[in-house]
C-alpha cells in the first residue's frame, strides 16, 4: 500500500501526516471510562488497537512504606484507601494476615460479623461496578438504579459503624463493635427485595440486543491465558476456572456457610457480567445463612493488639529515693510479635487480595507487600484488547472492574 | 495425567535436583518456604514447577534485609499455587547487594510483568530478559529507590527555620530556656 503511494507521482507520503497510520493516542488520565487516572498510550490502525501501554502511579501514596513506620493495629485505616469501594474486604485481609502473624483468632460472632459486611461490601462493589460498566456502553437506566440500591448498603454501614466508604470496621481479632438486632432485621429484610432488583438488572440488561452487541465476544481470553495473566476472582471466573479464595484458602466464616462459585464459559466480557450478577446472589444467600445462625459472645478477640502497642516488650521498675518513688519504663528488645513471614489472601470484589508481611519481632510490620488484582489486572489489558476496536475498549476497562487506589496503593 | 502430588513429595523431588542451591525448607504458621541461595537455579526451578503444575503465581515482591542479614541483603520472594495439587511454595531467593539482578519469569508468568517492574521501581533489583524494564509507579526521574530501608525519610532539601537548629539553640541558652 504505501509503496504503491510512494511510486506513483499523485501521492506523496508525509511521514509527519497524522491520518497516516498507526496512529499514537494517549487516552487518559482524565477519560470517564478509565475509572480513575488511569493512562494509555494506544497504537491504532485505523479504529483497531493493535499496541497499548498503560501508565499508572498517579495515585501512589506509598502504602507499603507509611506501614513500615506505623504500628500492626495503625496500619488497619490505610488498607480502607485501597480498594475504597469495598473497604470492609481489605481490612479483614489485613486483620487476618496480622492474625494468622500472632496466631490469635476471632471469636464466632466476630467471624460471622465479618463474613457479612464483607458480602455486603462485595454486593455494593459489584453494584458500583454493573453500574459504571453499562454507563460506559451506554445503558444510564442501569446506572441509576444501581446507585440506589448501593445508597441502602452504604446506610447499612453507617448505622453499623458510623462510616459509609473509609469504614475500619473489621479489626485485628474481631470486630470493633457488634450490629444491634435492629439493623440485622433492616438487612435481613433487604434481601429478599436486592433478589428482585437484580431480576430488574437482569431484565434490562441480559437479553438487550444494543448489551448483547457489545459484550459478547468481545476481550475474549481463555481459562488457562488467564490465569497466567494474574486475572482472579470474577474476571477469572468468567473464563471457566472455578477459583476462588473463599473455597481454596477458607476463612472466617465461609467454611460453616454453603454458597457456590458461578462459572462462565466463553470467558469473554458478557460472561463475566453474567458470573458478577451470580456472586451477588451468593452474596444475598451468604448473607442470609450469616443473619440466620449468628452465634453469640464477644465480637473481638481479647488477645487483638492495642492501638498504642509498643515496638518491643517494656519492663516497669519503681525505686524509692528519698520522699518520692519514680517510675521507670525500661525497654527490653524481646520480640513481641513471632518472627517469621507470611502470605495471606482474601477473595477481595475485584479479585485476590493478597498480604505478605514480614515480621522481625518488633511492634511495627518490617516489610507489608499488597498483592493488589487491579495493579495485575491492568497488565492483563495489553492482550484482551489486541486487535479489538477502540470503542470495545471501555468495555474492556468496564469488565476487568479496575480500582486506582488499590493499584497504585 | 498426572497424579496428585502430595507436598512431602514435591520437596523432595525438588531437593534431589537442587540440593546445593537450597539452603533452607522451612514452615511458618502452617506455610512452606524454600531458601535458595544461588539465585541462577530460579527461572529452571519456577519451569519445572510450572510444567508440574503449579499455574498460578499469587504474589512476586522483594525485602530489604540490611541489618538482619549481612551476606544477602535483598530476598525476591514467589509465591506459587497449584489449582490441580492444592499446593502453595514460597520461594525465597537470596540476591547480594553488589549484584542486585535476577532472571525474570516473565515468559513463563506474564503476571510476573508489572510485579517485576515494581520491585526495579521500588528496591533497584534489576529482571535480566523482562521485556520493558523500567519505573511504574514513581516518575522516570525519579532519584532512589524508596522501599530500601536506607532510603531517608525527610526531604533533601529542608525549610530555612529547621535548618539553623544550633542557632536556635543558642537563642535559647540566652533566653534561660532549655
Amino acid at each position: 500500500m504505501l509503496e504503491k503511494r510512494l511510486s506513483s507521482n499523485k501521492y506523496i507520503y508525509y511521514p509527519q501526516d497524522p491520518f497516516y497510520s498507526p496512529l499514537e493516542i494517549q487516552m487518559g488520565p482524565q477519560h470517564p471510562s478509565t475509572h480513575g487516572v488511569l493512562k494509555l498510550k494506544l497504537l491504532l490502525e485505523g479504529e483497531k488497537i493493535i499496541d497499548l501501554e498503560p501508565t499508572i502511579g498517579f495515585l501512589h501514596r506509598g502504602i507499603e512504606k507509611l506501614a513500615e513506620n506505623l504500628n500492626y493495629a495503625q496500619v488497619l485505616p490505610l488498607t480502607d484507601r485501597l480498594d475504597y469501594i469495598s473497604a470492609m474486604n481489605n481490612n479483614t485481609g489485613y486483620a487476618l494476615a496480622v492474625e494468622r502473624l500472632l496466631g490469635i483468632e476471632p471469636p464466632p460472632r466476630g467471624k460471622y460479623l465479618r463474613t457479612l459486611v464483607c458480602e455486603l461490601a462485595r454486593i455494593s462493589s459489584h453494584l458500583l461496578w454493573l453500574a459504571t460498566h453499562a454507563l460506559d456502553i451506554g445503558a444510564m437506566t442501569v446506572f441509576l438504579y444501581c446507585f440506589r440500591e448501593r445508597e441502602e448498603i452504604l446506610n447499612f454501614f453507617e448505622k453499623i459503624c458510623g462510616a459509609r466508604l473509609t469504614v475500619s470496621y473489621p479489626r485485628i481479632g474481631g470486630v470493633r463493635l457488634d450490629i444491634e438486632d435492629q439493623v440485622l432485621e433492616e438487612i435481613y429484610n433487604f434481601i429478599p427485595k436486592m433478589h428482585e432488583k437484580i431480576e430488574e438488572y437482569e431484565g434490562l440488561l441480559s437479553e438487550n440486543r444494543i448489551w448483547l452487541d457489545r459484550t459478547v465476544g468481545v476481550g475474549v481470553i481463555s481459562g488457562e491465558e488467564a490465569l497466567a495473566y494474574g486475572l482472579t476472582g470474577p474476571s477469572l471466573r468468567g473464563s471457566g476456572i472455578a477459583y476462588d479464595v473463599r473455597k481454596h484458602f477458607p476463612y472466617d466464616a465461609y467454611s460453616e456457610v454453603d454458597f457456590e462459585v458461578p462459572i462462565g464459559k466463553n470467558g469473554d466480557t458478557y460472561d463475566r457480567y453474567w458470573c458478577r450478577l451470580q456472586e451477588m446472589r451468593q452474596s444475598l444467600k451468604i448473607i442470609k445463612q450469616c443473619i440466620e445462625n449468628l452465634p453469640e459472645g464477644p465480637v473481638s478477640s481479647e488477645l487483638s493488639p492495642d492501638l498504642d502497642m509498643p515496638l518491643y516488650k517494656r519492663a516497669i521498675t519503681a525505686e524509692s529515693w528519698g520522699e518520692s518513688a519514680f517510675i521507670s519504663f525500661l525497654t527490653e528488645s524481646a520480640p513481641i510479635v513471632p518472627k517469621g513471614e507470611l502470605y495471606s489472601a482474601v477473595e477481595g470484589a475485584k479479585g485476590e487480595l493478597g498480604f505478605y508481611i514480614v515480621s522481625d519481632g518488633s511492634g511495627r510490620p518490617y516489610r507489608l507487600h499488597i498483592r493488589s488484582p487491579s495493579f495485575i489486572h491492568i497488565s492483563a489489558l495489553k492482550k484482551l484488547s489486541h486487535n479489538h476496536l477502540i470503542a470495545d475498549l471501555v468495555a474492556i476497562i468496564g469488565t476487568l472492574d479496575i480500582v486506582m487506589g488499590e493499584c497504585d496503593r | 495425567m498426572m497424579s496428585i502430588l502430595t507436598q512431602n513429595q514435591l520437596l523432595e523431588k525438588i531437593q534431589n535436583i537442587w540440593r546445593d542451591s537450597i539452603s533452607e525448607i522451612g514452615e511458618f504458621r502452617g506455610q512452606t518456604y524454600i531458601i535458595i541461595i544461588n539465585k541462577h537455579i530460579l527461572k529452571d526451578l519456577v519451569k519445572f514447577l510450572k510444567e508440574i503444575g503449579f499455574n498460578h503465581l499469587q504474589t512476586l515482591t522483594a525485602v530489604d534485609y540490611i541489618n538482619l542479614d549481612k551476606t544477602f541483603r535483598f530476598e525476591v520472594v514467589y509465591q506459587l499455587y497449584s489449582l490441580f495439587h492444592k499446593i502453595s511454595l514460597r520461594l525465597r531467593v537470596k540476591i547480594p547487594e553488589n549484584e542486585p539482578i535476577v532472571d525474570s519469569i516473565t515468559e513463563l508468568f506474564p503476571s510476573a510483568n508489572f510485579l517485576e517492574r515494581e520491585i526495579y521501581d521500588l528496591f533497584g533489583i534489576e529482571f535480566r530478559g523482562h521485556p520493558n524494564l523500567k519505573r511504574i509507579l514513581l516518575p522516570e526521574s525519579w532519584k532512589g529507590y524508596p522501599l530500601r530501608k536506607d532510603y531517608p525519610l525527610e526531604p533533601e532539601e529542608k525549610p530555612e527555620e529547621f535548618l539553623d537548629l544550633k542557632a536556635l539553640n543558642e537563642r535559647l541558652k540566652i533566653d534561660g530556656i532549655k
